[in-house]
């Protein structure tokens, strides 16, 4: 007993000693309170490298922490707590958020590069002339397949996902907005339908693609398509960029009746205190050059028009990751739908996961 | 007087503790369960919980596939505990028993995928001895034995203390009398060891009843539980009211669980 006891204090005395220590290297850094910016970003979503030239550049040191569903940070910048200065939430959520006079406007005069965005990202419903968020990336939902189990061509519509080939061989992502979301598609309705029959009736629908559904993930995804573990997936451009990275036989489309927009925005929070430093890295950011450095590094489509330009051309020149105008046009953004009915597309796609072939 | 006092001191941390980490949270799940996604007072969120057959079939799930797990490590643990007890280096054993608990369950989880995946060990060898490759991961058995292999050293560990207590006279008395083996077991050891199997039984069947992170990276969310729709509406629907719904609802089965597997007071002496 006495042998453990001394080795838990020896342990708590290491860890507290390498605290302090990286506290005051920290502090001879120059992070002291007011040259930081409290960046509170989902994980892995910029260039680490970014980050280092950033602070180099304006002597702002950054802290960086991350959150992996909006709502999670939705309740934690509600609580308060942490002053986030800048925050990436999705359009969606960025409704939500302005709805609970949670964000403060961003000066437009004290940005250099605002003429640099593509247009069509820009001034979309969820916050009419970019008066609370910058798009940060933005992207859209599809289907992934594996060309060694699947012809090219094969699948073109959400339809075909349905097809009896497909037996116990499609991966799809857990998220309920987005799988109910092409089941609505799929019925030419909207993925913004809030009426409650054509809801029943597009879980009814995905209940018949339940032979063909393998499982229902999350992040693993991208592992499971990268070795070959699945045929086809749903999932998200960005993340669809990932396992392309990694496997050459997968390939990416956007189905020509269109498909979910989705941005992710920069916005700055209620609880922001360091606004020299959020307009230094907006600015920062938003440079072509770092912004294409940015989507090399995140593999998802940049919004400035400026930094696509200096991708590569095979990258930009992607119709599936740069979609032409015509599949902008199909695609819809999600809005922010009353609690209820969030409640309602969630119970429904549980039922859908519980649902037995 | 004195002597009181101190005693009481004793307690401050204990009741603290206990007021603080167990009843607080206690009242504020009960608390939040009466409250709808509005923030309005109501009993709806018991009233869709009891009425809704999803809510009902998800219990049921629930209820079976820890039932399951429990049955599963149960078969595996007594024999192993009861071994264990004739071997020589007992320590070791118990020592490499529990090792696996040290690791993160996430680690496990994903060190399955990597051995029930479609190139994973299991089906390198199986195509290499012929059969072809075999489809484990998101299935029920895959779910299961993952879970019960997480599980195993919380049932092997009080059946162990229960064997270890056991009087080995007893035993030896038993069979000098002319019981078989078989009436040895039943009539002798598993009665004696009962308290032992009780307590591993509660410590694999409650947390069993709310694994939530197994169905989807080892069930692939074919395997729905009560865990997965609390998280869901904690995380995702926001709707805190029902999820503690669920909650409460977890809770009680959980002191159902304790009272029917707990030590009762016999009120009569002799046993049927």
């Amino acid at each position: 007993m006495k042998k453990l006891i001394s080795l838990t204090v020896a342990v708590l005395l290491v860890v507290l000693g390498l605290a302090v220590w990286s506290a005051e290297l920290q502090k001879s850094q120059g992070a002291t309170g007011d040259n930081t910016l409290n960046l509170y970003n989902w994980g892995d979503y910029i260039d680490p490298k970014l980050i280092t030239k950033f602070e180099k550049e304006t002597g702002y040191h950054v802290n960086y922490e991350t959150f992996d569903s909006n709502e999670a940070m939705y309740t934690k910048i509600q609580q308060g707590g942490t002053s986030y200065d800048l925050a990436v939430p999705s359009e969606y959520m960025v409704e939500k958020m302005n709805k609970a006079h949670m964000l403060l406007p961003i000066d437009h005069s004290k940005l250099k590069y605002l003429n640099t965005f593509n247009p069509d990202v820009m001034n979309r419903s969820f916050d009419p002339g970019n008066k609370y968020s910058l798009p940060y990336f933005w992207g859209t939902l599809g289907i992934i397949y594996n060309d060694k189990f699947v012809k090219p061509g094969e699948i073109q519509h959400w339809d075909d996902l349905w097809k009896p080939q497909f037996k116990d061989n499609i991966m799809l992502v857990d998220s309920a907005r987005d799988i109910m979301g092409f089941s609505l598609v799929s019925l030419g309705k909207s993925m913004n339908t809030t009426d409650a029959p054509t809801l029943q009736a597009a879980k009814a629908k995905l209940d018949s693609l339940a032979p063909n559904v393998k499982a229902v993930v999350a992040d693993e995804i991208k592992m499971y398509m990268a070795e070959n573990e699945a045929a086809v997936a749903v999932d998200w451009s960005g993340e669809a960029a990932d396992m392309m990275a990694e496997n050459s036989h997968l390939h990416y489309l956007v189905p020509s009746e269109g498909s979910n927009l989705w941005f992710d925005n920069l916005v700055i929070p209620k609880t922001a205190k360091h606004f020299k430093a959020i307009y230094a890295f907006l600015n920062f950011i938003n440079k072509p050059e770092n912004a294409a450095q940015n989507a090399e590094y995140v593999g998802y489509t940049t919004p400035s028009a400026k930094a696509q330009a200096l991708l590569p051309k095979s990258v930009r020149e992607d119709k599936q990751f740069y979609p032409n105008e015509a599949i902008i046009k199909r695609s819809e953004v999600y809005k922010d739908l009353d609690p209820s009915v969030v409640g309602l597309y969630n119970d429904l796609f549980l039922e859908f996961k519980m649902h037995r072939n | 007087m004195k002597k009181s006092s101190t005693n009481v001191a004793f307690y401050v941390p204990y009741v603290l503790w206990l007021a603080l980490f167990v009843i607080a949270p206690l009242v504020l799940i009960i608390y939040q369960s009466f409250f709808d996604i509005n923030g309005h007072f109501t009993l709806s969120n018991y009233a869709t919980y009891f009425s809704s057959g999803t809510y009902i079939l998800m219990t049921f799930n629930s209820v079976f596939y820890a039932f399951v797990i429990t049955v599963v490590t149960l078969a595996i643990s007594y024999p192993t505990a009861y071994l264990l007890h004739y071997t020589k280096h007992k320590q070791l054993w118990i020592l490499l028993i529990i090792l696996p608990t040290w690791i993160n369950l996430l680690l496990k989880a994903y060190a399955f995928i990597g051995i029930f995946s479609q190139n994973g060990g299991i089906n390198t060898f199986l195509s290499m001895v012929g059969i072809g490759p075999k489809q484990f991961l998101f299935t029920d058995a895959a779910f299961i034995f993952v879970a019960s292999y997480i599980e195993i050293p919380f049932m092997i560990l009080p059946i162990f203390n229960g064997i270890e207590e056991l009087n080995e006279s007893f035993v030896n008395a038993s069979r000098d009398l002319g019981a078989k083996w078989w009436q040895t077991f039943t009539k002798v050891i598993w009665p004696l060891t009962i308290s032992g199997v009780k307590a591993g039984v509660q410590a694999v069947f409650i947390p069993s009843l709310s694994l939530f992170m197994l169905t989807r990276l080892i069930g692939g969310n074919r395997v729905i539980t009560l865990g997965t729709a609390i998280e869901e509406h904690f995380l995702v629907t926001m709707n805190w009211g029902m999820g503690s719904t669920i909650g409460v609802v977890l809770i009680v089965a959980m002191f159902i669980i304790m009272f029917l597997t707990g030590e009762r007071k016999k009120k009569r002496g002799r046993r049927a």
